[in-house]
């Protein structure tokens, strides 16, 4: 018990006195999974749309491998895109691997299915006659795109919270292509890992806390917009 | 037929999942017409509505608007001349403003001008003072007002309805059906109407056609739809719930005499050929005495029969009496109370012979 309150103790002074090396830590971590967020928003909202509107013959499966996506492991995200940043990888002269690059690209694998997944099920959620009922009040198709998006921003809301949530808290990927250099690549989790294995548990439930808090203000900020008027 | 069409389906074969469920040689919208499409459900109905929509392209045939082919021009320019209104108001999760104003924004319409026009509209539609609340929160009746504002709004070329008044329940139907129909004999508007409901295409219909299984039965005005139809099918859809076989006997100075059982029945009409005819007999244009009761009318035509059945329906019951064949009568409740007529009871049907339509056997 006496760990945990130290722990915590530890973290408030950590957080007060804006001590450096956490609060760089800290910004990693947000800019790295919130660019990872954005970028699948990009991709998991248009592709989320077409499969839950397209008409075509691979839909179903589609559906059914995102779907699956959106399970899937971050160590395995984090090998397969260490097998592609390889030094003598296809993409090795890129100079990527242990960059944060590296982790935005592995978080945006992880995050792009979770966002298409859930935006698909969002819009199938929909009332299949709002699309005929906009089209029939002379709407375009990007008109018609961007009603049912308006219509769906609850669910969509929730598709960017579970995307944000599954890659600030993942450490497997981050880990294997980020390599948690110290100054570069450490992010909340690495760094707790990390100072888990050193045995500084102090620091490991205070870096922990801040993930949380982290966490919890991120989706907070999202869930009163997404509230708003409710 | 007189003033040109503003829409035609020519030769339109739409099929679902295999079936043909649209079959449609010809059909005109005149300018300024208001042409109700009646049938049961599944008859085809919503999918001619969403072709003359833009919105579900035929296999074949072609569906034109002053002689140009829609589907092979601009369909979002075709869709923004129309307007739809569905059974379901499916109003979008924002002010009832915004929702009669978003035909208006989908086409770029000025901020200023938007206000001009949606505001009169919400008036005319009694639903100004709710322009504010979110359309989540207002009544169903509040609802389809506001879904028939946001497409009048658009100030449409045709204005296409799917049973939009079906949902409703019994005395908001009534008040919206007489307002929509003020507004649209005030303003000229083209209207193509889907419903199964009789009366709704009697009140707003100054043409009905009638849709069966996909395919075109009928069309002529509703006093031509509704009293005259062509076939049996027709005539059970319309409501002639009362159809006796008879035999032409003789025609003579527009008059049809006919043997129907035991009784000879007369009717008004000419290209009519001897032979097995069928007589269709709306029930509420039969009258019931109680025997020995019979006024000298100018009803030629009575039938002697024994009541079967009376069920009471609002403020009409419905008699069904055996005079050999079947034959059912519509009369006001206080009507039926007064004559005391009940199953077993020995009536006498007697009916104009202007009342009679003939179809052939």
């Amino acid at each position: 018990m006496e760990v945990i309150w130290k722990g915590i103790i530890q973290a408030i002074e950590l957080i007060f006195k804006l001590d450096p090396e956490v609060l760089k830590v800290t910004a990693l971590s947000l800019q790295v999974s919130g660019l990872a967020t954005a970028i699948s928003l990009l991709i998991g909202l248009p592709m989320g749309t077409v499969l839950a509107f397209g008409r075509f013959p691979s839909r179903k499966f589609l559906l059914s491998l995102i779907n699956t996506g959106m399970a899937l492991p971050p160590v395995v995200v984090g090998l397969a895109v260490s097998i592609f940043l390889w030094r003598s990888g296809p993409l090795g002269s890129l100079r990527l691997i242990y960059t944060p690059v590296a982790i935005i690209i592995a978080q945006t694998i992880i995050a792009a299915p979770v966002v298409t997944g859930l935006t698909a099920s969002a819009l199938q959620n929909l009332d299949p006659r709002l699309q005929l009922q906009l089209k029939g009040l002379g709407a375009s198709r990007l008109q018609t795109t961007w009603m049912l998006w308006r219509e769906a921003r609850l669910p969509l809301l929730a598709a960017v919270m579970a995307g944000f949530g599954s890659v600030i808290s993942e450490v497997g990927a981050s880990m294997m292509v980020g390599g948690n250099i110290r100054n570069q690549t450490r992010v909340l989790t690495t760094a707790i890992v990390l100072e888990t294995s050193k045995g500084e548990f102090a620091i490991a439930i205070a870096l922990s806390a801040i993930l949380l808090l982290l966490a919890y203000l991120v989706n907070l900020f999202l869930t009163s917009v997404q509230q708003r008027r409710q | 037929m007189n003033s040109p069409a503003l829409l035609s389906f020519e030769n339109i074969r739409v099929s679902r999942g295999g079936k043909r469920v649209l079959e449609l040689d010809r059909l005109d919208i005149q300018k300024g017409g208001n042409l109700v499409v009646i049938g049961p459900n599944g008859a085809g109905k919503s999918t001619l509505l969403l072709v003359a929509a833009g919105l579900l392209k035929p296999e074949t045939g072609r569906l034109l608007r002053n002689d140009q082919d829609v589907y092979s021009g601009n369909l979002l320019a075709y869709r923004r001349k129309t307007a739809l209104v569905l059974q379901d108001p499916l109003l979008l999760d924002m002010t009832v403003f915004d929702n009669v104003a978003a035909g208006l924004r989908f086409r770029g319409v000025e901020k200023k001008v938007i206000a001009q026009k949606v505001n009169p509209w919400l008036e005319r539609l009694d639903i100004a003072h709710l322009a504010n609340r979110r359309a989540r929160a207002i009544s169903g009746g509040e609802a389809q007002r506001a879904s028939l504002a946001r497409a009048l709004v658009l100030e449409p070329d045709v204005l296409l309805l799917d049973e939009p008044f079906s949902a409703l329940d019994a005395p908001t139907r009534i008040r919206l059906i007489d307002d929509f129909q003020e507004l649209v004999r005030q303003n000229a508007i083209t209207t193509l109407l889907v419903t199964h409901d009789l009366n709704e295409a009697l009140q707003l219909g100054n043409r009905v056609a009638v849709i069966l299984e996909g395919k075109l039965k009928q069309i002529g005005s509703p006093h031509e739809v509704f009293n005259m139809p062509v076939d049996t099918e027709v005539a059970a859809f319309v409501g002639v719930e009362t159809l006796i076989p008879a035999d032409v006997t003789g025609l003579k100075d527009g008059m049809v005499f006919m043997k129907a059982g035991d009784y000879n029945l007369e009717a008004v009409g000419e290209s009519v050929t001897k032979g097995n005819v069928l007589l269709c007999l709306r029930p509420e244009d039969i009258t019931l005495w109680k025997d020995g009761e019979v006024p000298h009318s100018s009803a030629r035509n009575r039938m002697s029969g024994i009541v079967q059945r009376c069920t009471v329906q609002g403020a009409l019951v419905r008699v069904l009496i055996d005079c050999g064949f079947p034959v059912t009568v519509l009369i006001t409740r206080s009507s039926w109370i007064e004559m005391g007529i009940q199953a077993g009871t020995r009536v006498t049907a007697t009916f104009k012979a202007t009342s009679v339509h003939i179809i052939p056997r």
